[in-house]
């Protein structure tokens, strides 16, 4: 089965920057109700407007191999990063994720994430690729950033 | 263990034959194995049948109107109403069709709070407040746990529960403190539909009884399983759906004894449900018509009976024995695997058609998704029952549920595409503690405060 590529075993097992790390500006903890998975995710961001960047992104996931190696490609792609780009990356993995199969995912853009272009054709488990997603950018919000400029920060089905 | 299956090949192949859903495939072309009848049940064509004459020759309003369609309608409302009641040994009239299980229990919860402050006789039973107590169970369904949550919220009375044990029965040595003269209601399930636990009903409504308090029966998992009838089951109340035992979706049942649903305040209110209606007030038609609201779902009803004409075809003991067989090997097949950690009671102990597991280090989607590759549908997650998970220690759990159409090949495919867990997710099967997750189990324990019974903001806020 195409679902679980090689990367996102890697991930899930071994999660890059895992844990709740000092300083943070916002913590959120969002939830997928129909299976339980929870994250706990923290963003640190410095600078203001256009100049802000993401210089940290700290979790604790709990969950499926999808929802925990989203994380950990998440937290890869988007640290150190300015949060223009971080909200890009988050709109090209949705594309691709919502895509039903029609986008495979520009590498360029969202690096490692490009392994989780077959959760595309399995609807149930775009939740799960998304939980981490989600909660980065409601911590973005919460932490004063301005996110409006990306079309949604909560897909359907997803509560925090 | 062919042998012990109480249907020939024959009989089996045309039970089988009956679910026009079992014959597609899916997943590129495999087989479908369904294992997923504890969420919902495949429909016989006997049922979609029913459905579809009611639509196309009687398809009128129920209990309105004096023309021929509607009094042909009315009769196959009524004479639905009649094979569904006559299934659990219960006279007609004390069977209330609802839209669901959920609806059937939120009925029964919003009656403790819906008696107004000038009705006049007030039935005590059906009065609730402050210093009183609803008992629930930790292995509830979220359908036989939040309304009652709810409850308590609307009225000030307190919510208790009766813990799970280790092995997966209910932990019964606390009852004499939960279950008191302050009980008013005590609402617990029949079957587990996550653990297939069968709790005593007999002897928990006797305790209930003994303290004067009401007894609800969530009969979701026993009534399409197991021969339930209420005459002697000692229940005040039970709620079952319809699309769990081959029905539609859309009709659920509540039965409740007829001197109870005599003086039980209505829950949903308008049309059919009355006697007389003036601008100030009005009164309530006769149960079981005052708990059925506006135009009923007749063809669901119907639908219903013919899926009860079904069962009693084939026979609701044959259909236990099937499926007892089929859990039994099951049970013993992940058994043979260290690397699975079955919940709920051991092999051998009676239980209902659900089994839900554990595989040390893979999330339940996970295995669920391997399993669906193979054309094996389960289900995976907490199964609408988030606190017992909790208690168990598991984020999620597999389950597999089943009906009487399944196969010992069902079993053997499932077993099949499970042993793939293993090699995809990287697990040593040599090298699994099977004492690992029991202590997480005790830690989760422990972090709850022990299983007291007693009501904890905290745990309450989570569920």
């Amino acid at each position: 089965m195409d679902l679980y590529q090689e990367l996102i075993l890697e991930h899930s097992k071994r999660p890059h920057h895992a844990g709740l790390r000092e300083p943070f500006d916002a913590e959120v903890h969002h939830i997928n109700p129909t299976c339980g998975d929870e994250v706990t995710l923290r963003v640190d961001v410095s600078g203001t407007g256009p100049d802000a960047v993401v210089t940290d992104v700290s979790y604790q996931a709990q969950g499926c191999s999808i929802s925990v190696a989203s994380s950990s490609v998440l937290a890869e792609e988007v640290i150190g990063r300015p949060v223009g780009e971080a909200l890009e990356t988050f709109e090209a993995m949705r594309a691709m994720l919502t895509s039903k199969g029609a986008v495979k995912g520009d590498e360029e853009l969202i690096g490692d994430g490009v392994a989780f272009a077959g959760v595309s054709k399995y609807p149930a488990r775009v939740k799960c690729a998304l939980l981490g997603w989600t909660a980065f950018t409601d911590a973005l919000a919460r932490a004063g950033v301005d996110i409006s400029t990306t079309s949604s920060a909560s897909p359907q089905g997803v509560s925090p | 263990m062919t042998e012990v299956l109480p249907f020939t090949g024959g009989e089996l192949a045309a039970i089988r034959g009956d679910f026009p859903i079992l014959a597609r495939t899916v997943r590129d072309g495999r087989q479908l194995v369904y294992l997923d009848s504890g969420a919902t049940s495949h429909k016989p064509s006997a049922v979609l049948d029913a459905e579809r004459a009611f639509y196309e020759q009687r398809n009128a309003a129920v209990h309105r109107g004096a023309h021929q369609l509607a009094e042909e309608a009315t009769d196959d409302f009524e004479s639905a109403r009649a094979t569904v009641a006559s299934f659990i040994g219960a006279p007609s009239d004390e069977v209330v069709f609802t839209k669901n299980a959920t609806e059937a229990l939120n009925l029964v919860a919003y009656a403790f709070s819906n008696a107004g402050p000038t009705d006049d006789p007030k039935d005590e039973r059906f009065v609730l407040g402050a210093g009183d107590e609803i008992l629930v169970t930790e292995m509830e369904h979220h359908a036989n746990l939040v309304p009652w949550q709810e409850l308590a919220r609307r009225t000030g009375a307190t919510l208790r529960w009766v813990p799970v044990g280790e092995d997966g029965a209910l932990d019964l040595d606390g009852l004499d403190d939960l279950l008191t003269e302050r009980t008013k209601v005590f609402a617990f399930t029949h079957v587990s539909n996550v653990l297939g636990t069968v709790n005593p009903v007999g002897e928990l409504a006797q305790r209930a009884r003994a303290v004067g308090a009401l007894v609800v029966v969530d009969a979701c998992q026993s009534v399409p399983h197991l021969p339930v009838d209420v005459a002697t089951l000692g229940a005040d109340f039970i709620a079952f759906s319809g699309h769990k035992m081959y029905g539609p979706m859309g009709v659920g049942v509540l039965w409740g004894r007829g001197e109870l649903l005599d003086v039980m305040p209505p829950f949903l209110t308008g049309g059919s449900m009355i006697e007389l209606v003036t601008m100030e007030r009005s009164t309530y038609a006769p149960a079981p018509q005052k708990f059925e609201a506006g135009v009923p779902n007749a063809a669901q009803a119907v639908g219903l009976a013919a899926a009860v004409r079904w069962i009693e075809a084939i026979g609701v003991d044959r259909v236990h024995a099937h499926e007892a067989a089929l859990v039994d090997l099951l049970q013993r097949g992940l058994a043979e695997r260290p690397w699975v950690r079955v919940v709920g009671p051991a092999v051998g102990t009676p239980r209902g058609g659900a089994v839900a597991f554990v595989v040390d280090g893979v999330h339940a989607h996970d295995v669920g998704q391997v399993l669906d590759d193979a054309g094996v549908a389960v289900r995976v997650g907490h199964h609408c029952a988030w606190p017992l998970h909790r208690a168990l220690g598991a984020t999620a759990t597999t389950r597999a549920s089943f009906a009487v159409h399944n196969t010992v090949a069902d079993v053997e495919t499932l077993l099949a595409a499970l042993d793939r867990v293993p090699e995809i997710f990287g697990i040593d099967v040599d090298d699994t503690d099977p004492d690992a997750e029991l202590e997480t189990r005790h830690d989760a324990r422990a972090l709850r405060g022990e299983h007291s019974g007693q009501p904890d903001e905290s745990e309450r806020a989570a569920s």
